[in-house]
């Protein structure tokens, strides 16, 4: 049973919560691995996909958990729909929520927007990435493909480089990372990192090689190019040089340490492709937790397991 | 040029040595051998024939010079002074390290125009260290790639003869710099208050029908760049200042452990804004010289060391660039040659500061800024070494300058002090 009805966040998600949900997820990559690589557990549900901004990975990988849940699920995309009209997401949410749905699954540009439509549907909420606040699906996604890597997650060294600043999928890992026990250090350009570091319980760094030397697993986010603009970095050169999992980098290291990416990748930028294609490269495995994580979570939320 | 010798035996005798590192003053002899530091002590034995010995009797010997604020014009501007024409003019002055500022055509704003100018400057008689742009083409807009440039050489960051008027970017480049551990070096001038004034905006500017720039263009820039650095604990350097308004700033912020540092030059001492009675253009210089009373807190706040070093900011330019109106004329002036003499005599002779102290804010204060090696009289190091007259009166002369402009407001004024010898790398310079 779970303590929580809907997943926002993890900031203030239930321990407990995020532990079944991890656990769960390997009994899903099971079936996942078998032939039938189905499990009927949300017939007769009928969940929501709402994306009001471009996913490739989080939509698809959540079409696809509810399809191998049994669930019924409808797509809505933003640049399809009457919210290209002028409708706010009040309205096009209560439309929907009348149409009697058990869950809604939603990606938006807004920090705050997946807490506010628990305000306007009945169902289940899922965050699938709301502006620079959380993406806790993929958080618990890198969680399990680390539990499955290391076999625990407490005691764990994690480097996290990059836009530590406005990336929701940094901010979700340093929740998740920390209430299960891995220690921290991020590093980027200082204009990227957060200035509260001591807040956040972590460790900071400009020197990405420390990371490395220091580090089980890395996790590289993706750089968004738009900031360069923004004066906060000031060229792909610079960013690859000082902070980029480069070939050169990697294989100085005396041991191997797993290497991590949410996609989608710049190659060449934060992480070189030989890098990205190496055996320590789990990126491709974080995929497919991706659909085994969140089959778990709709599970736990809407399905049996769910609360009651 | 300047004749020079090799230094592969060179005996400074009986000089008054004041080393501003250990702040210990005596008379003795430097010995140099194959360019460094081999002894220093009392009566150090010469033998043998191939010494060079220079009788320094009555002399100050101290370490070489640092100015961390010049304009040497290459590339770009070759006709106003290059790398080289610079370098003697600093030798001149007395400075074996030079800081160049990035304002030259094209900008300093990338790695490899970084490793053009210290490439360039390698085989130079003094030691140069580029001062990369904080933003890209001075516009103020997107940051440059510093950590690049800075392994490249760049000593520091500064957008200097353009201030950075946009406070976020002010913030996001002291914020980058701070990876680096380099102060950025702001002109503060709030250009909407300056309001293309040409001189310090007073009675004089009044009479003169000439526009006027008011303190408070450096004052409120200042104020935002101090908030921001203190914030940020980024380092920050105040170049240039000429306000009172800028010292009593200083005063609020500065402590112990703040990153914050700040230059004053040669010109603000020596003049003020009634020297440009007769629209001398010599004198034109952005921030302006101000008023009586301005100059008076900028040579309390030298003598109390509220503001850390002297920096001349050396900016030559033709004939032609000063031989027109007060409002055509460009801004700046030379200053490497005059600088000893000009502030020598304003400090020490006629404002009682000690010329000990005078000395730390030509060579440990501003390598301190820089980071810079401030032990020069250590054993083994490299020789910079600035031998000088502290009494000689003199009067500032065409023939006294080896940039190759010659824009200087002290020619034909009466200076004191001069710099004699100069030691810089492997060679000793007899002026």
């Amino acid at each position: 049973m779970l303590k929580s009805k809907h997943l926002i966040g993890l900031e203030h998600f239930p321990t407990s919560d995020l532990n079944k949900i991890i656990d769960t997820s390997f009994k899903f990559k099971d079936i996942l691995k078998t032939e039938d690589r189905k499990a009927i557990l949300l017939k007769g549900k009928t969940i929501v996909n709402m994306f009001f901004e471009n996913s490739t990975r989080t939509k698809i990988s959540f079409s696809l958990a509810e399809k191998r849940l049994g669930a019924d699920s409808i797509n809505f995309s933003a640049s399809t729909s009457s919210v290209k009209k002028g409708e706010t997401l009040k309205d096009t949410v209560q439309n929907i929520e009348s149409m009697k749905i058990d869950g809604a699954v939603i990606r938006h540009g807004d920090p705050g927007s997946a807490l506010k439509l628990t305000e306007y549907i009945d169902g289940s909420v899922i965050n699938a990435g709301d502006g620079s606040h959380e993406h806790p699906t993929q958080a618990i996604l890198d969680m399990v493909t680390l539990k499955e890597k290391f076999g625990k997650i407490n005691g764990l060294k994690i480097g996290i480089i990059g836009d530590i600043l406005n990336s929701r999928v940094a901010r979700s890992d340093i929740f998740a990372l920390k209430k299960l026990g891995a220690e921290i250090v991020v590093c980027g350009p200082s204009t990227l990192l957060p200035s509260d570091a001591k807040k956040l319980g972590i460790n900071i760094t400009y020197n990405l090689n420390e990371v490395l030397k220091w580090c089980d697993a890395v996790i590289a986010l993706r750089i968004q190019l738009e900031r360069m603009h923004l004066g906060r970095i000031p060229s792909k050169r610079e960013y690859h040089s000082e902070f980029g999992l480069t070939f050169e980098r990697i294989s100085k290291l005396k041991k191997d340490i797993v290497i991590m990416h949410p996609g989608p990748m710049n190659r060449g930028v934060e992480i070189d492709s030989k890098v990205a294609d190496s055996d320590n490269a789990v990126i491709l495995d974080q995929v497919l937790n991706g659909v085994a994580s969140r089959m778990s979570i709709l599970y736990l939320l809407l399905g049996e397991g769910g609360m009651k | 040029m300047i004749p020079s010798k090799s230094t592969r035996k060179v005996l400074l005798k009986s000089g008054r040595i004041i080393d501003p590192f250990s702040k210990k003053t005596f008379i003795g002899d430097i010995l140099i051998e194959n360019g460094k530091i081999a002894k220093i002590g009392e009566k150090i034995q010469s033998k043998g024939k191939d010494f060079n010995i220079v009788d320094c009797k009555g002399l100050i010997v101290t370490h070489g010079f640092c100015d961390i604020h010049a304009h040497f014009r290459e590339p770009g501007r070759e006709d106003k002074e290059t790398l080289e024409s610079g370098s003697y003019a600093a030798l001149g002055g007395g400075f074996t390290q030079v800081c160049t500022m990035a304002n030259t055509d094209p900008t300093i704003d990338s790695p490899e125009h970084i490793y053009y100018v210290v490439s360039k400057s390698s085989k130079l008689p003094i030691d140069i260290f580029p001062i990369g742009a904080v933003s890209k083409g001075l516009k103020g807009e997107d940051l440059t790639e510093m950590l690049l440039m800075q392994k490249n050489g760049a000593i520091a960051f500064s957008d200097d003869g353009m201030p950075i008027q946009n406070a976020q970017f002010m913030k996001l480049a002291l914020t980058y710099a701070k990876m680096l551990n380099v102060p950025i070096m702001n002109h503060a001038e709030d250009i909407f208050l300056r309001n293309n004034g040409v001189m310090n905006a007073s009675s004089t500017s009044n009479n003169l029908g000439l526009k006027g720039n008011t303190s408070l263009a450096e004052a409120v820039m200042v104020y935002r760049d101090l908030l921001l650095a203190q914030s940020l604990s980024s380092k920050l350097h105040l170049l240039h200042i000429s306000t009172k308004e800028t010292v009593e700033l200083l005063k609020k912020f500065k402590n112990k452990n703040s990153p914050i540092t700040a230059e004053v030059s040669p010109h603000h001492l020596f003049f003020i804004d009634e020297d440009v009675n007769k629209f001398d253009t010599m004198i034109k210089v952005a921030p302006p010289v101000r008023g009586k009373d301005d100059r008076k807190a900028l040579i309390e706040g030298i003598k109390s060391g509220l503001i850390d070093c002297i920096a001349t900011d050396h900016a030559p330019h033709t004939i032609e660039d000063k031989e027109t109106t007060f409002n055509d004329a460009e801004f700046g002036m030379i200053g490497l040659e005059s600088c000893f003499g000009a502030v020598n005599k304003v400090l020490v002779k006629e404002n009682g500061m000690s010329l000990k102290s005078l000395i730390e804010k030509l060579t440990v204060n501003p390598r301190k800024v820089m980071s810079l090696e401030q032990n020069l009289f250590s054993i083994g190091c490299k020789a910079q070494i600035t031998v000088l007259n502290p009494n000689e009166k003199w009067t500032f002369k065409n023939e006294h300058i080896l940039s190759k402009s010659s824009n200087s407001p002290f020619l034909g004024k009466e200076l004191i002090g001069r710099v004699k010898y100069v030691v810089s790398k492997n060679q000793f310079f007899s002026l």
